[in-house]
């Protein structure tokens, strides 16, 4: 039954893991996270930034290995709590963690306490707490429910999305994705266009261009722009399509948010369309080799056509895989080689 | 039993007095007020301190009947003896709502038995505050309510409050009018600005305040009605009612030491302590709001003390209850942030905690006249005490203002000529 050179194999397959883990030592030289949270784009500096595109790099070659696999977090456990429905940051975080050896749990809203009547949110995160999770993922309907959950606990705490604020990880990979296609990011131009006000995708994606030398323009109707986004987020803003997208490297689309009520700002999605949805002739006003981006999921023909959607300046499926790559990174950089909460509870009465 | 406080500043605008004086208190009266006084009473030295009329508190959240969890009429009385407030105005959404006479006989009741300082009851405009039907305003009033109020909620049409107006101004009742259109605010948390932008929290605007109060100016203009604005916090609230009070119209208004000590900034960090209703507004409204404390354009300075459960507070903060505990913070914010910084002499600071909303009310309070109920709160402008919500008589501890050092406390209550507080403590 077992095969007579299965030591060889052993020994092959280690040695793959051990070369990898000499290449991830060497793009991570010296260099630790500024942060042990990653809850907002604020909370990474360029150099933070740079640090993970360097482990990324490594990550996305793995990917192409056929056994995915290095235990790099063997032994840690990872907690994703999901409280809105998700599909791609749910599933590469946790592939992300199995394929680094961690233990995996996903928790939902049907399953959990959290947010319902008499529980705080303190007594939650001591319950997290004292599980001695290694890292928390959440995703939350309610803006600022991670960067409460962190204060209180020791694991890090990955933001997975929080109401209309924000989405690091998403904006990471964005970044991974235009550094990856443009060489550079000072510089770029870049416009967002659509729902900006609901758009937590958009609240991430403006504070990590701007960070990284982007100049930004974002583009939608009046009345799915966030009150002063020009002051906040230092981007110029324009209603017209055919004029923001003059020009720029990278045309980025967010989906009309129905689920938040973006539907009751707009007269309808018919009319919407005609005006935002990014189409061949459109894209044919920005920069030859401009690149087409979403967060997914597409509405086709009302983000962006199929033509486009499905075209050579597409790069949204790469932005999945860049995902996967910028995940395995993020938790590497933030687990590997940390010790475990000491499970000791803090009391309300230390934690207020 | 006689009270002889000897030498504090006596500061009471009602009679137009500001300077050193004694004060005689007999039979829970006031007896005398002159340079000087000498007479066998148990005497209280207030060298160096103010003496001013028993406080009042128009805007206050007691929670009884319905949410005992919360606060009783026991404890937000206590918590008001603590903060030198010797009357106060409770708020008529409870549970029941005191939308008739047997709930405003019950909290009097309870008051009586129970309160360490007066209470006052609002009654509700509307049956059960839903802005339907109009409240039996007249039986409220025979049972002591001494103004009406749907509190939190606007009332929905200006229809209805017009006919609230009508039927209230019959009976001398002013409306207390909580200004802020429902649906402009709807789903909101906090300020619509710059920081709800950032932090990616709805925001309500400050609009949704200046179209209600501007509805509200010329409802009462048509109907020779009365109104109040409860816990105003906008530029364009303070200069509607600027406006209106220039052409003669019957308004005034209040606001809440937190909109003149705190700016939207304070709920960065989702910080639930800092979320109330109307919502921390931004720095130019914070500035309007202490000009018009400073032009007289407000009249009133009031707590909307709005104790919550930890439960109620510590949770996401689009969940989180709206409000914050006041009583205690009230005085200490006044002295330090208008007094002390330049904005109100002592006299205005003193009007607005007094003899203001006592004729608003129409009650018998507020002033240190001879034959007045010897209610009266001395104050110590230069003691300085960081506010701890542990010390907090209130059942709540919701406050943002928590480990912030004020210049200017409360030491001493007094309640028909009878000492409540004494050096920081209620006492029997």
């Amino acid at each position: 039954m077992i095969p007579r050179n299965y030591r060889e194999m052993f020994d092959e397959l280690n040695r793959k893991n051990e070369e990898f883990e000499k290449i991830l030592a060497r793009m991570k030289g010296a260099d630790e996270l500024s942060t042990k949270d990653v809850l907002s784009m604020d909370d990474l500096t360029p150099k933070d930034i740079e640090l993970i595109f360097r482990i990324t790099l490594p990550f996305k070659e793995f990917l192409k290995r056929p056994d995915k696999k290095i235990p790099l977090l063997k032994g840690k456990s990872t907690i994703q709590f999901f409280f809105e429905t998700s599909t791609r940051t749910r599933v590469s975080f946790e592939l992300a963690g199995k394929h680094l050896g961690a233990d995996t749990i996903n928790v939902g809203k049907a399953d959990s306490s959290i947010g319902e009547k008499g529980e705080t949110l303190n007594d939650t995160a001591l319950t997290l707490d004292a599980m001695r999770a290694d890292c928390i993922i959440l995703r939350h309907s309610r803006a600022g429910t991670p960067q409460m959950i962190a204060k209180e606990i020791q694991a890090p705490v990955i933001n997975g999305g929080d109401g209309w604020h924000e989405h690091p990880t998403q904006t990471l990979l964005d970044l991974y994705t235009i550094y990856e296609k443009k060489g550079r990011l000072k510089g770029i131009e870049a416009v967002i266009v659509g729902d900006i006000l609901h758009s937590r995708v958009a609240g991430s994606l403006m504070r990590g261009l701007k960070k990284m030398g982007v100049r930004v323009r974002v583009c939608g109707p009046a009345t799915l722009m966030p009150c002063g986004v020009e002051k906040v987020f230092g981007v110029k803003v324009y209603h017209n399509l055919d004029e923001a997208i003059q020009g720029v490297d990278v045309a980025y689309a967010l989906r009309i948010q129905a689920e938040r009520g973006a539907t009751g700002e707009i007269p309808t999605v018919r009319e919407y369309s005609k005006q935002y949805v990014i189409n061949e002739r459109r894209l044919k006003l920005a920069k030859p080799d401009a690149i087409v981006m979403h967060a997914g999921p597409v509405i086709r023909e009302v983000d962006i056509t199929t033509q486009v959607l499905e075209g050579p300046q597409s790069v949204v499926q790469e932005q999945v895989t860049n995902g996967f790559a910028v995940r395995l990174a993020l938790l590497s950089l933030l687990v590997m080689g940390k010790p475990g909460g000491d499970g000791k509870q803090k009391t309300l009465a230390e934690v207020k | 039993m006689k009270l002889l406080i000897k030498q504090g500043r006596v500061v009471d605008p009602a009679n137009g007095i500001d300077a050193v004086m004694d004060i005689l208190v007999d039979n829970g009266k006031i007896a005398k007020v002159a340079k000087s006084i000498s007479e066998k009473a148990e005497v209280v030295d207030a060298r160096n301190l103010i003496v001013a009329p028993g406080l009042i508190d128009m805007h206050a959240h007691l929670r009884e009947p319905g949410r005992e969890d919360k606060e009783t009429i026991a404890t937000a009385t206590r918590a008001a003896a603590r903060g030198g407030f010797t009357t106060v105005l409770g708020m008529p959404n409870t549970n029941p709502v005191i939308d008739d006479q047997a709930a405003v006989e019950f909290v009097l009741s309870k008051a009586r038995k129970e309160g360490v300082v007066n209470v006052y009851t609002t009654g509700a405009a509307t049956k059960n505050q839903q802005g339907k039907e109009l409240a039996e305003m007249w039986e409220l009033r025979n049972a002591g309510a001494v103004a009406i109020s749907d509190d939190g909620n606007t009332i929905p049409t200006a229809s209805l409050m017009r006919k609230v107006l009508e039927y209230a101004r019959m009976y001398r009742l002013p409306y207390l009018s909580h200004a802020e259109d429902p649906a402009l605010s709807e789903g909101g948390a906090m300020h619509e600005g710059y920081v709800s932008t950032e932090l990616g929290l709805q925001g309500r605007p400050s609009v949704a305040e200046d179209v209600i109060v501007a509805r509200e100016i010329l409802l009462a203009k048509y109907t020779q009605g009365r109104v109040h604005f409860c816990h105003g916090s906008t530029q364009g609230a303070v200069e509607l009612v600027k406006q209106a009070k220039k052409a003669g119209i019957s308004v005034t208004m209040e606001t809440c030491p937190h909109y003149f000590s705190l700016t939207d900034e304070a709920v960065r960090g989702y910080n639930q302590n800092a979320k109330v209703s109307p919502p921390l507004r931004s720095k130019e409204h914070v500035e309007a709001i202490k000009k018009g404390l400073k032009d007289d354009v407000i009249d009133v300075i009031a707590t909307d003390h709005a104790p919550h459960l930890l439960v109620e507070k510590y949770v996401e903060f689009d969940n989180a209850a709206s409000g914050m505990v006041g009583l205690e913070t009230a005085v200490p914010l006044v002295m330090n942030n208008l007094v002390h910084a330049g904005v109100l002499t002592i006299s205005q600071a003193i009007a607005k905690m007094t003899i203001n909303p006592a004729r608003i009310l129409g009650i018998p309070k507020g002033t240190l006249s001879v034959g007045a109920d010897a209610d009266i709160t001395i104050i110590d402008p230069n003691r300085e005490e960081t506010i701890d919500p542990k010390q907090f008589e209130s059942k709540g501890r919701n406050t943002p203002f928590a480990g912030m050092t004020l210049k200017g406390v409360p030491v001493m209550t007094i309640v028909a000529g009878k000492a409540v507080m004494r050096e920081r403590r209620v006492v029997g």
